[in-house]
């Protein structure tokens, strides 16, 4: 059964009751909400994901609940519970959807040592994957939602997640996260985009998701083959092109960008040096979209001989 | 539904706990907030039970595990840049709580998740220490001229120092209780106790009964509740372990007696059987219960601690879970310093909260 086959009261009364418990990828989630923003933002984002079966296990129990006190009437805000604290500071109520996908991400990052994980955003064709790790601002969710809106398939713009017996990555296929310029950016390139709100003024800007397209997410039990490791950057007035990098130089970055490297001692370091060996390492320099699409593609294309 | 599904673990050691997926849940959200999630893996492991739990919770058990792992070379990395840094400092250097029980290979150990390396040295060497640990790359993080006076003055400990590089805590005692507690130890007496861990003879740790109560006062006297059922846990393992020795009982209480420790003692015990079910042997009995406080002390702390020993998660708080810990809060501070010295230092902490120093933020 999917979210869209529930009803918006169904929705709404699960998120104040027991939960609503939805599977993204590998891990289930258990929400528990009575904000309105979150209950839309599900409905407009998550419809094609899967509902939890009753008495599954589910890895991870969130909760975002309006604070109390006087300050509910003139300045309400939310607050991230999980296992009875609250990890991150309050915010602003109308952040609340934000704050759910941060604390999403969090509990993985946090929690899911199964992993190898990287803050990455992962792509994929013809079976083969583009990792593309970068520092906030570089770009890599502009490029990862134009790119999945032209034909490659989503696996996660956040949190690479990489096996530590195959080196093959499992898809998350969670929405887009976008910012500032971007959101512009997207909904021009992309004619028909579904977008949620927009939250002004958090701590990175003003902030929106895009929906996955359904036949992406009908896919996330498909795991994919590292095969690539772009660094992009995006350069006003550049050119896109690829440049080889080093991949020496490529896995000391992959292991600054992992949440949980170091967790895993020797075996992260023979699962990341597996996927360098793998993997052609590039630095991409890119400010058109378009022209950052073909590019890439001509990476798919090759391969495909 | 209220339940601790954590202690039950260890009262009945031998018997596989049989959970449904949502118990599963719940139990990792307890030994989560316990810091016994690497203990529950060990736990599994050790009884070769870990194929059979199911696969999702196995996940969880697994990652602990590795999580230990890694934790436990980073300690023995720590201790020896500890022992490096303090090999000119006259005097002893002594590992306590965890890293103790981790440098002694003491049943604790097992499945530990660390935070902190704890270490006690001479009162008078502290300076010394300090510019040691400091020049090694060990600075404290404490700015407020307030919160270093009242550690300096009032504590049993410095502030915590905190490695530039590595960014891992260092906790340096000077005894294992405030000087101004009604608990208070004289350093100097468990100073004189020490056994080294091994042949390099510049680590030691403390003598069994010492270090019994140490983690007895400590539980009661941190005030957080959140790792207590660790404390305990790790408390019975010792106890287990100490009382291999047939001169061990006796000779834990009549320390209990010399170092006054004799009411911590006695409600760790008490609730190290209520819980895991495991007592002192019985000749021992009277002579403990004579380690009671009063009829209404003794009641009212076992109704509190009762309530704050269960796991701090939401699955194990009933109504009174709040006012319980909170109480046992106010206690531990009644117990640390007299009310003409705790009044006045709530009231800054209240002020410093409220009103954070400029480009302090709020914490």
């Amino acid at each position: 059964m999917k979210l869209s086959e529930l009803s918006s009261a169904e929705v709404g009364n699960r998120l104040r009751r027991h939960g609503l418990t939805i599977r993204t990828g590998p891990f289930n989630f258990r929400i528990l909400s009575t904000i309105d923003s979150i209950a839309q933002g599900l409905m407009l984002l998550y419809p094609d994901f899967p509902l939890v079966p009753e008495g599954e296990f589910v890895d991870f129990t969130v909760t975002l609940a309006p604070t109390g006190g006087i300050r509910r009437w003139w300045r309400p805000q939310v607050r991230f519970v999980y296992d009875g604290a609250s990890p991150f500071a309050v915010l602003p109520l109308d952040h609340a959807f934000p704050l759910l996908e941060w604390a999403m991400n969090w509990c993985i990052s946090t929690q899911a040592h199964h992993f190898l994980t990287l803050h990455a955003a992962v792509i994929e064709r013809e079976g083969c994957a583009v990792i593309m790790p970068a520092p906030p601002g570089s770009g890599k969710s502009t490029l990862c939602a134009g790119l999945v809106s032209r034909g490659w398939r989503l696996l996660s713009d956040e949190l690479a997640l990489i096996s530590l017996v195959d080196g093959w990555i499992t898809p998350l296929g969670r929405p887009i996260s976008l910012k500032n310029e971007s959101l512009q950016v997207i909904r021009e390139f992309v004619p028909g985009v579904v977008m949620n709100q927009v939250t002004h003024e958090t701590s990175k800007g003003s902030v929106s998701h895009m929906k996955v397209p359904a036949e992406q997410v009908k896919r996330l039990g498909e795991r994919a083959r590292p095969r690539w490791v772009v660094f992009p950057k995006y350069v006003p007035q550049a050119k896109a092109e690829l440049s080889l990098r080093s991949k020496a130089n490529s896995m000391l970055e992959l292991g600054g960008n992992s949440f949980n490297y170091t967790v895993h001692g020797l075996t992260g370091f023979e699962v990341l040096s597996e996927i360098i060996t793998a993997s052609d390492c590039y630095d991409f320099r890119y400010s058109d979209l378009d022209e950052a699409v073909s590019v890439l593609d001509g990476l798919a294309q090759k391969e495909r001989g | 539904m209220t339940q601790d599904l954590l202690s039950p673990v260890w009262a009945k050691p031998d018997e596989r706990p049989e959970l449904t997926p949502l118990q599963w849940e719940t139990i990792l959200g307890q030994a989560r907030t316990s810091r016994l999630l690497g203990r529950l893996a060990q736990h599994h492991v050790a009884n070769h039970w870990l194929a059979e739990v199911p696969t999702q919770p196995r996940l969880y058990l697994e990652g602990a595990l590795r999580l230990v792992d890694r934790q436990h070379h980073q300690v023995r990395w720590e201790v020896d840049c500890i022992r490096r840094a303090l090999k000119h400092v006259p005097g002893p250097v002594v590992m306590l709580k965890g890293a103790a029980y981790f440098v002694a290979g003491l049943p604790p150990r097992q499945g530990r998740l660390f935070s902190d390396v704890d270490i006690m040295v001479e009162q008078e060497r502290l300076p010394e220490i300090e510019g040691a640990l400091f020049r090694a790359g060990w600075i404290s993080d404490e700015r407020d001229a307030y919160n270093q006076r009242y550690y300096r003055h009032w504590m049993h400990e410095i502030p915590p120092l905190t490695h530039v590089q590595r960014r891992t805590v260092i906790d340096v005692h000077h005894t294992i209780t405030p000087p101004t507690s009604r608990f208070k130890v004289d350093g100097k007496k468990l100073l004189e106790r020490i056994s080294a861990v091994d042949e390099r003879g510049d680590l030691f740790v403390l003598a069994p009964a010492d270090m019994v109560l140490h983690s007895a006062v400590h539980l009661f006297q941190e005030g957080e509740f959140g790792h207590g059922l660790r404390d305990l846990l790790d408390l019975k393992d010792l106890l287990q372990h100490f009382e291999q020795r047939a001169d061990f009982w006796p000779g834990l209480l009549d320390r209990a007696e010399e170092l006054g420790l004799q009411i911590p003692l006695f409600h760790a015990l008490f609730h190290i059987q209520r819980l895991f079910g495991y007592a002192a042997p019985p000749q021992w009995t009277t002579r403990i219960d004579r380690f009671s406080p009063p009829a209404p002390a003794r009641i009212a702390m076992a109704w509190a601690l009762g309530l704050a020993l269960r796991p701090d998660h939401p699955s194990c708080n009933t109504r009174w879970s709040g006012l319980a810990r909170w109480l046992l809060y106010v206690r531990s501070h009644a117990l640390r310093m007299p009310i003409h010295q705790l009044v006045p230092h709530l009231a800054r902490k209240a002020w410093m909260q409220r009103f954070p120093a400029k480009g302090q933020g709020e914490k």
